[in-house]
């Protein structure tokens, strides 16, 4: 019978089926950073466990981890407590760790496949939601919580029952100034942050196929924001071109060997999906949200919803809670609006094409002196190639600020957040109330519009300055 | 863990869709290395005012709610992070149920393994609760899968059978896997090629 990619990794990573219980799921490569992790090491302590496969576990520290000059001390006395734990439960259990001083450090989902961990086939799990970044590869991988990185330190499975699957199907070409985040942003304006749960995503058609690798992990790291937590993208010779001569990625004969079956992943013609969407890439604009869920996201020139066109009671609640929080009103554009921040990085934007896009931008322009703007690379790789290319002195000299890798304002763990009130563009992923610091206004966007948006001040329409 | 034992009482009702885990622990609470003590910061930004003091229009706030073990959310309850906080700080308020037309996958395999039991039902039976008000009484009865609403129509919801079991007999999931070792041991040995290819290099 024909198979979709989804079924096949799945297949190929059962363990076993017991009536009564779910599919026990064997996990190829788990990722492991210092927020969701220090309970499971914990909990294997009190149990007297140990790590099954620690040769299939890797961490590094992302989330709580300053973006300031890391020679300094850490100042917040509780993440640094953090940090030492993750530092000392690695060395502990036997993990090989890419820590606050590791030449490799990164956020957890840039550095997988950069170093070639992330490969075609794998199941990868990790306690973070933004797992499904790897899906790009096409390997199933999903984010947990700490019970299970728990259960998948000392066993190397989870119990996992199994989802539907659901195409995502997106054709055509996008205009200059149209991005693989604005794929991701409409696919999710148009199905709610609700609207893929129960399901996996196969993102399929000509526009993904033309997508780089940097690109595809954008569009897979929010497949969660649509609900699902995988989405991911049949290997193609753009995933074995990236991965080719990577650290970690099958050398010599193994290679050509890996190649071959990788090939086999892709979805067999004729195989069905539970669901399935079509997007016209021809048709899609720069987007941006303007509310407090990723799933509330308009075409940067059309008008915001009015509460009063929505009929569902709750539903219009929650519009009317937003443009409240958000200080806006329905029924008109974003662009022009008055911004405060600009940030530039993330799991979802922060990798070098996503540097190098908003450094073409900012080249010989200056950012507005009302903004303040922060570019923050996802790993010290991406930093290292940022500086040989001349990055950080573009961004400078336009007046932004270069920092450190690390999560930063996705999350404002670390101390990079906005005052209450503040409106900020961001590369980020999620625009929910406080994400970004208590108060702070989120408008989620492209690299393209953050960094246009940084030069005017205000929320901007990429395509006016190209 | 705890077995799970049926019980009734007054709702607690913030019938809002989407309601995240941003907003259930906000992610500056996550830099604790402990699941204990996370009650405190539940809800944490709408529950509290600038200066830390609870505001007192907020629903949990409100000295009738203090007690009650079951939340009437919305649709589509805790999604965004996989943050096991979410039902750390929801049990540790003292909640024992969340009814919503829907949940977020992992949150939901998230509070099963905390003896928090996501409570699915219709839009119609969920409009009824929301239009019993902020003083009716729910009954929940995990053996028969039951939720007896305020007018006292007995409505079922799902749970899947290994999750009733283990929230019945209180056992943990770990527990179950590390018997299966044997079989995770046959898997690794017949050594599939995506195994081998990191395990090798890293």
């Amino acid at each position: 019978m024909p198979r979709t990619i989804i079924e096949k990794l799945w297949d190929s990573h059962v363990v076993h089926e017991r009536p009564g219980a779910p599919t026990l799921l064997y996990i190829d490569l788990h990722l492991v950073h210092e927020v969701t992790s220090p309970q499971a090491f914990q909990g294997l302590r009190d149990r007297g466990l140990k790590v099954r496969r620690p040769d299939l576990t890797i961490a590094t520290a992302d989330h709580s981890i300053p973006t300031t000059d890391r020679t300094l001390p850490i100042v917040d006395q509780i993440a640094k407590k953090q940090l030492d734990q993750l530092e000392a439960n690695c060395k502990e259990f036997g993990i090989r760790c890419l820590g606050v001083h590791s030449e490799r450090q990164g956020i957890v989902h840039v550095i997988g496949p950069e170093l070639g961990l992330t490969q075609p086939g794998m199941t990868v799990v990790c306690g973070d939601s933004h797992t499904a970044t790897h899906g790009a590869f096409g390997a199933l991988a999903f984010g947990i919580g700490t019970s299970e990185v728990e259960q998948v330190l000392a066993t190397q499975c989870v119990l996992q029952r199994k989802s539907k699957t659901f195409q995502v199907q997106v054709d055509g070409t996008l205009h200059p100034g149209v991005s693989a985040k604005d794929i991701i942003l409409a696919l999710i304006a148009r199905i709610g942050v609700g609207g893929g749960t129960g399901h996996i995503f196969e993102y399929t058609g000509s526009a993904i196929r033309a997508l780089t690798m940097d690109e595809r992990m954008t569009v897979c790291n929010m497949s969660i924001e649509g609900g699902s937590r995988a989405g991911l993208i049949a290997p193609d010779d753009h995933t074995f071109e990236y991965l080719s001569g990577r650290d970690h990625a099958p050398k010599g004969a193994d290679w050509d060997a890996a190649v071959t079956r990788w090939k086999q992943l892709a979805t067999d013609e004729g195989a069905t999906y539970d669901r399935t969407i079509k997007i016209d890439a021809n048709e899609l604009e720069p987007m941006i949200t303007f509310g407090t869920n990723p799933g509330q996201g308009v075409s940067i020139n059309a008008p915001l919803p009015q509460p009063s066109d929505v009929s569902d009671p709750l539903e219009r609640d929650s519009i009317v809670k937003a443009l409240a929080y958000m200080g806006l009103e329905g029924g008109k554009p974003l662009a022009g609006h008055p911004i405060d921040v600009v940030f530039i990085g993330s799991c979802t934007n922060s990798r070098i094409s996503d540097l190098r896009i908003a450094a073409g931008l900012l080249k010989g322009r200056k950012v507005s002196d009302k903004v303040r703007v922060m570019v923050v690379p996802g790993s010290q790789e991406i930093k290292r190639q940022a500086i040989a290319e001349g990055l950080p002195e573009i961004f400078r000299a336009a007046g932004a600020e270069w920092r450190e890798p690390g999560c930063s304002m996705c999350i404002a763990m670390n101390g990079d957040q906005l005052a209450p009130g503040q409106y900020s563009v961001s590369t980020s992923n999620r625009n929910f109330e406080g994400r970004q610091g208590k108060g702070g206004r989120t408008f989620l966007a492209s690299p393209l519009t953050a960094a246009a948006s940084a030069i005017t001040g205000v929320v901007t329409d990429v395509r006016t300055l190209l | 863990m705890t077995p799970f034992t049926n019980f009734e009482s007054k709702m607690i009702p913030l019938p809002l869709n989407n309601i995240d885990t941003d907003q259930i622990i906000p992610a500056r609470f996550l830099k604790t290395t402990s699941k204990l003590g996370l009650d405190k910061q539940l809800f944490n930004d709408w529950r509290y005012d600038a200066e830390g003091n609870p505001k007192p229009d907020f629903i949990l706030n409100k000295p009738e709610m203090q007690g009650r073990q079951v939340l009437l959310a919305g649709d589509n309850f805790a999604c965004g992070s996989s943050r096991e906080h979410a039902p750390w700080s929801l049990t540790q308020w003292g909640l024992r149920a969340v009814i919503s037309t829907s949940f977020a996958d992992i949150f939901k395999q998230n509070a099963l393994k905390n003896s928090l039991l996501p409570v699915e039902v219709p839009v119609d039976v969920h409009n009824e609760l929301v239009a019993a008000g902020n003083d009716a009484t729910v009954k929940i009865d995990l053996a028969n899968q039951t939720l007896t609403t305020p007018s006292g129509r007995q409505v079922q919801f799902p749970v899947d059978a290994f999750s009733k079991h283990c929230l019945m007999k209180g056992v943990d999931e770990l527990g179950y896997i590390l018997e299966q070792a044997p079989d995770i041991a046959e898997y690794e040995k017949a050594s599939p090629a995506h195994i081998n290819a990191l395990a090798a290099s890293n």
